[in-house]
């Protein structure tokens, strides 16, 4: 007892002043932290570089119409009036559908496929879901067109219409001739994009949570979706809400299938049916084509305005996070 | 021992990569370029066919869009573009080096439609297109479209109205002609572009897009090239030219309408032939060009570019009509032939 | 509890448990569709030519798209190399390393950095890698991707981290385990499956974007040596031939669909197995 006390001993670490640091380093912790650091660093790096480039592009469009652009509403390239309004409208609006759509989609999924299927064929289905995530935009784009197009103007549109179209306040989201494509069709196929990632990770966390979690509460009476619902799922809610993060970031920033299906036409419209257009969809058909300083400044400058608004949002859901955190959560 | 495993793996990984795909050897031209949609299938084609009669030269063209070809060429990415309009003069003033524009196919645009119960080929005045388009007809028993075409049955239904949502060539033809025929619309929507702030309609990105959203929206009218409306065998309309004709576009209007006005083509040969003078002219039709530089350092690359051009004008020809693309006329050709001795 | 309350509970348990699985019976039913899609409409143009010849132009039978799937091929290496370290161990950072403040702005940052729109990051990687040199080249898709590849690795290098109990982390430091060993050693492997999940999904998501690589690999009609030159890949290919007038083309752009989908899940495939192998102790 007294020899292996001894070895103990001698090995504990000093713990605190500059002989603690030194030891860190003999032991390459310090170095882990640097390097780690730094990579962590590169990110903010290349980040401030993207925006730092944004910025510097856009300066003529930025003398040119001030704050002016966030509302003009008009996007004219013959006569160089550029306004970013319509798009903002557009981005925040299918973003909104398609969250809307996914989250509760993909939150139901990932639950069923941690919680009640046999694990062999989770993995199976899931492996494949994540699949989903590697089929190209422009593909989503055309089964948009041959899919979903056919279906709004067929089905979906005229029973929303008649149906919704009618209830006072929601209603007026359902209104208006079927045009097939547009704000609704564009926020459809972006949720079937993002589902796989929400699907994916939020999977993955459930699996994370502790079984004596879910013991716990079902040795206190707690029904099968009592557990899940109320305890294993807030156990997992920063998990979750990361792969809402990530789902709302690439709804935001879609280009290939949106631009596909929403209709392009720079307007603000009340109706989920009308066409519209967004500011990832407008970057991506105009870039390559842009000629005049101008013209190309706008565009870069409605990415910037793009940036700002994934700020913005991204502050705004982490309040969310920290207004509603109630306890019940992984001690972080 | 697995993490060892793991890095030969890698790195043979790697090798094989590098090494993958090392086919051509020393001595070997390659040419990048990149510009316009609208040719790629004929490019492609002529590409290709140069490169088997003359395997050391690679000619490599990707369709980026008219606009990403002259910055690209004026970047010095490329070796030189491609694009379906015109450089402006802005645009060559700017220019750090001098750019020579060459003309290499025709292409036209047409209407197409989706009316229920007509069948047959609908005759568009110049007035008819300008007015759908600037959102001033809006029902298709309209007069403007019902009398040129007496016993056709047209509903009174809203005209739904197509155009490209993304920037192209297309569109730069199409305006261009709108501008022509109609001062409301030059004044309202502006001159010819691959983008314009649209009065009315909805957008399809690309051909496929405006053909499918035309296809499935009942009482909508696009406009479309040629070719993919005669290799998608869909149904469009007549145009009404200069002299008053109704012309249904086929490639003998289109190269009469370059043909037309050839006196007339500028040494620069930067021109508009949208709405030519002539009864069987197509009005709604256009050059594409490629953008070479006038001064060229690589001595390799410029006996290449120059070869290629004098086969393209001459062989490369024979391969336009196959693909729906019309060829150009001889004159055209002859004066041509004659600018590349300006490349140095 | 009155015998309503426990029926109304007993019920809802039920209805909701079935929603998941209908929910999770729906996206498996698009999934489902997608792929059928994409076999119905490209199956018929795979053939062996598919995968061995470089493109034809249209009008001429066969022609394939070899140097595109080579090429997706060497991007997707390139985009591993590059991003796949970056974001790992910003990931550890945030999760065992970080300070309070400057993990939280790390994070926030890789959120915006993940919502910019594709064809922005290729903008900015044509700037960086593309005009310096004057010439498109894979290295340059290389970096687009690998900047698109680095969000969702971070985030879920640092979720799956976090995952793993404090326990395993302090019995490693009591048999004197130094910290970065015991995250090397430890935590790590603990986490592997599913850090391994996101940086799978990230290649995944990256190997079908068009916009990036319009700018910086531009694309090839054929073969492209090393890394320094333009490259062909099987999404600049689809985008390209789906857009064209002619069906021959439009077959073999649903055709090249499948075949990235084919790539993406033997890549899954293969590097779990890796994974399983190098677990097994």
């Amino acid at each position: 007892m007294s020899a292996a006390a001894t070895t103990l001993a001698h090995e504990v670490p000093p713990q605190a002043g500059p002989r603690a640091f030194l030891h860190r380093l003999r032991q390459g912790d310090e170095i882990a932290h640097l390097i780690t650091l730094t990579f962590a660093a590169v990110i903010l790096l290349l980040t401030s570089m993207l925006v730092y480039e944004l910025w510097i592009n856009s300066h003529l469009s930025r003398a040119q119409f001030g704050w002016a652009f966030f509302w003009t509403k008009v996007w004219d390239p013959n006569f160089d009036n550029f306004g970013a309004a319509p798009f903002i409208y557009g981005t925040l609006v299918t973003s909104a559908v398609a969250l809307v759509l996914a989250v509760p989609l993909g939150l139901a999924s990932a639950i069923f496929l941690s919680e009640l299927a046999p694990r062999k064929i989770s993995d199976i289905i899931s492996f494949l879901i994540d699949l989903l995530a590697a089929v190209p935009s422009v593909i989503y784009g055309l089964l948009g067109i041959f899919i979903v197009v056919p279906l709004m103007r067929t089905t979906l549109g005229p029973l929303l219409i008649n149906t919704v179209g009618d209830v006072p306040y929601i209603g007026v989201l359902f209104r208006g001739p079927t045009y097939c494509v547009g704000f609704l069709t564009a926020g459809i196929v972006l949720a079937i994009m993002v589902v796989p990632f929400i699907i994916s990770v939020s999977r993955e966390v459930l699996l994370t949570v502790p079984r004596e979690q879910r013991e716990a509460a079902m040795a206190l009476g707690a029904t099968r979706w009592e557990s899940t619902w109320q305890v294993v799922v807030p156990w997992a809610r920063t998990g979750i809400m990361g792969s809402v993060f990530l789902a709302l970031a690439r709804a935001l920033g879609e280009t290939m299938a949106v631009t596909m299906v929403i209709g392009n036409a720079a307007a603000i419209k009340a109706s989920l049916l009308a066409p519209g257009d967004t500011i990832a969809s407008t970057i991506a058909n105009q870039f390559t084509e842009a000629t005049g300083d101008l013209y190309l400044s706008s565009l870069i400058e409605l990415g910037l305005v793009l940036f700002l608004i994934t700020f913005i949002l991204n502050g705004l859901a982490r309040i969310l996070i920290v207004a509603t955190e109630r306890g019940g959560g992984r001690p972080a | 021992m697995k993490k060892a495993l793991l890095v030969v793996w890698l790195m043979t990984l790697a090798a094989t990569l590098t090494a993958a795909g090392v086919a051509a050897q020393g001595g070997t031209v390659l040419l990048n370029a990149a510009g316009a949609t609208f040719p790629y299938p004929i490019y492609s084609k002529w590409f290709d066919v140069y490169h088997t009669a003359h395997p050391n030269v690679q000619i490599n063209y990707q369709s980026i869009g008219s606009g990403g070809g002259i910055r690209q060429l004026q970047a010095g990415t490329v070796d030189f573009g491609a694009s379906d309009g015109p450089m402006s003069d802005d645009q060559l003033a700017q220019s750090k080096f001098k750019i020579l524009h060459f003309p290499t196919v025709l292409g036209a645009v047409v209407p197409t439609y989706n009316i229920a119960g007509v069948t047959g080929e609908l005759n568009f005045t110049q007035k008819a297109l300008a007015g759908i388009y600037l959102g001033t007809i809006t029902k298709w028993n309209d007069l403007e479209i019902a009398k040129p075409n007496p016993g056709v049955n047209l509903p009174a239904a809203d005209i739904v109205v197509v155009h490209r949502s993304d920037g192209s060539g297309t569109s730069y033809i199409w305006t261009d002609f709108l501008a022509k025929v109609s001062d409301d619309w030059k004044n309202k929507v502006g001159k010819a572009a691959t983008s314009v702030n649209w009065p009315v309609g909805l957008g399809g990105k690309g051909n496929e897009g405006v053909t499918g959203l035309v296809k499935q929206t009942p009482n909508a009218i696009g406009y479309i090239e040629l070719i993919y409306a005669v290799q998608n065998n869909i149904p469009y309309g007549k145009v009404q030219n200069a002299a008053g004709k109704f012309v249904k576009a086929d490639l003998a209007g289109v190269t009469a309408a370059a043909a037309a006005d050839a006196k007339n083509i500028p040494d620069d040969f930067r021109v508009s032939i949208t709405n030519a003078p002539g009864p069987t002219v197509y009005p709604i039709s256009s050059f594409t060009w490629l953008l070479i530089p006038a001064q060229i350092q690589d001595a390799a690359k410029r006996d290449a570019i120059k070869d290629f051009l004098k086969w393209m004008l001459t062989d490369g020809q024979k391969f336009n009509e196959g693909l729906t693309y019309a060829q150009l006329p001889k004159e055209v050709i002859a004066r041509e032939t004659k600018a590349i001795s300006l490349i140095q | 509890m009155s015998a309503l309350r426990m029926a109304w509970r007993k019920s809802l348990n039920f209805v909701m448990l079935t929603l998941t699985g209908v929910a999770a019976l729906a996206v498996v039913s698009v999934l489902f569709l997608i792929l059928g899609y994409l076999v119905w409409n490209g199956g018929a143009s795979l053939s062996w030519k598919f995968f061995t010849q470089l493109p034809k132009p249209v009008g001429e039978s066969g022609g394939g798209m070899a140097n595109a799937i080579v090429g997706s091929l060497k991007l997707l290496f390139l985009a591993a190399v590059m991003g796949l370290p970056v974001g790992l161990l910003a990931g550890v950072y945030l999760a065992e390393f970080g300070g309070k403040t400057f993990s939280f702005i790390v994070r926030y940052t890789t959120d915006l950095l993940n919502g910019v729109p594709s064809i922005v990051i290729g903008i900015f990687a044509y700037s960086l890698a593309v005009l310096p040199v004057r010439h498109f080249s894979a290295l340059a898709g290389g970096v687009a991707l690998g900047i698109m590849v680095i969000p969702i690795t971070v985030r879920s290098t640092e979720e799956f981290l976090r995952a793993v109990p404090g326990s395993m982390r302090e019995a490693a430091m009591a048999l004197g385990a130094s910290k970065w060993k015991t995250i090397a050693t430890v935590v790590l492997p603990a986490a592997s499956g599913g850090i391994l999940t996101g940086m799978l999904l990230a290649l995944a998501r990256v190997a079908g974007e068009t916009a990036p690589l319009l700018f910086t690999a531009f694309g090839n009609r054929f073969w492209s040596q090393g890394w320094g030159q333009p490259i062909a890949s099987l999404p600049v290919m689809i985008y390209t031939y789906a857009v064209a007038p002619y069906d021959d083309w439009h077959r073999q752009a649903w055709a090249a669909g499948l075949v990235l989908l084919g790539l993406v899940l033997l890549s899954n495939l293969g590097a779990r197995f890796i994974l399983a192998r190098s677990k097994a102790v």
